[in-house]
């Protein structure tokens, strides 16, 4: 199983990210933003961070990088690509996944564990995972996921919402929703299910002793998935 | 020649900057301040002495990059 994780000037979840996916099996391959080709790969990852230092909008001059075209042609022909935390950023500026991100809404940088619930698992990402509630970090200043209503019906017809916050016994409400996204959303997939875009971290909980554990069923089920 | 684009947020789309300004100024004794939007301002030196060459141009780069028009709207001065 190969994976490509795109290094952006301002990228910092990118080893983590190398780490988390040679740990449960991929070979990964580091890529620079400013080559033009991708290594052959069956999943890729825009990691989290500040790409370009989050100038102009987050995620944007990224989402017009030389690399990023091959990232295009590889989402739109059916290839596996996820987006972390400013990858999710990226995604959406390149307008492979609907909607936007915006400043939290109480202006703060949140920082913290929270809790997902897996909204499908109709799809190679989550087919067949353990848990359906899962304790993640995210680590960002725009996480409000926004889109208008007609985009956001689209979404909810085509099952294309991936994650959305909870509490712990799993119940979705504004208490659990950490930035003020809509419909508490914390990831999403496009059409096809092959291109998720997630706020949180998998990549920060892989050590039962370091995190927690819940970042490794998300890679140990992808990489059985992929098998 | 120069040209002005000023990039704001659409109407209906939260602005939580332009609500903490607008708070603060009217804790500043500002009372009589009912809203602030903040938006961006950008100034584009462009190598074309043609007026109607150039905007159609800008234009263009307002689409493609300078605003995300699912929540802002452009307009070039």
């Amino acid at each position: 199983m190969k994976s490509s994780v795109i290094i952006f000037p301002g990228s910092n979840c990118d080893r983590d990210m190398d780490v988390a996916l040679n740990k449960f099996g991929f070979k990964n391959k580091m890529v620079w933003h400013d080559d033009t080709d991708l290594p052959k790969s069956d999943l890729i990852v825009l990691p989290g961070g500040f790409s370009y230092g989050d100038y102009l909008r987050c995620g944007s001059i990224a989402g017009k990088s030389k690399i990023i075209k091959s990232v295009i042609e590889f989402a739109k022909s059916g290839g596996l690509v996820i987006g972390i935390c400013n990858g999710f950023q990226i995604l959406t500026e390149t307008g492979l996944l609907s909607g936007v991100l915006q400043q939290n809404k109480y202006l703060e940088f949140i920082c913290k564990n929270v809790f997902v619930k897996i909204n499908n698992k109709e799809n190679k990402y989550f087919k067949n995972i353990k848990k359906e509630i899962l304790e993640l970090h995210i680590a960002h200043n725009e996480g409000n996921y926004f889109c208008s209503n007609d985009e956001l019906k689209s979404i909810q017809d085509n099952n294309q919402i991936a994650v959305t916050y909870c509490n712990q016994d799993g119940v979705t409400n504004d208490e659990s929703n950490p930035n003020g996204a809509i419909q508490n959303i914390a990831g999403i997939f496009n059409k096809e299910k092959n291109i998720l875009g997630m706020m949180p971290h998998p990549e920060r909980m892989i050590d039962k002793y370091l995190s927690g554990e819940d970042g490794s069923f998300f890679f140990e089920n992808l990489v059985g998935n992929l098998k | 020649m120069k040209i002005k684009v000023i990039v704001t947020l659409k109407n209906g789309v939260l602005d939580p900057q332009g609500k903490a300004i607008q708070q603060t100024l009217n804790g500043m004794n500002f009372s009589n301040i009912n809203e602030v939007r903040q938006g961006k301002y950008f100034d584009i030196e462009v190598n074309e002495k043609d007026e109607a060459k150039a905007k159609p141009q800008v234009e263009e780069m307002c689409k493609k990059l300078l605003a995300n028009l699912v929540i802002e709207d452009f307009k070039i001065i």
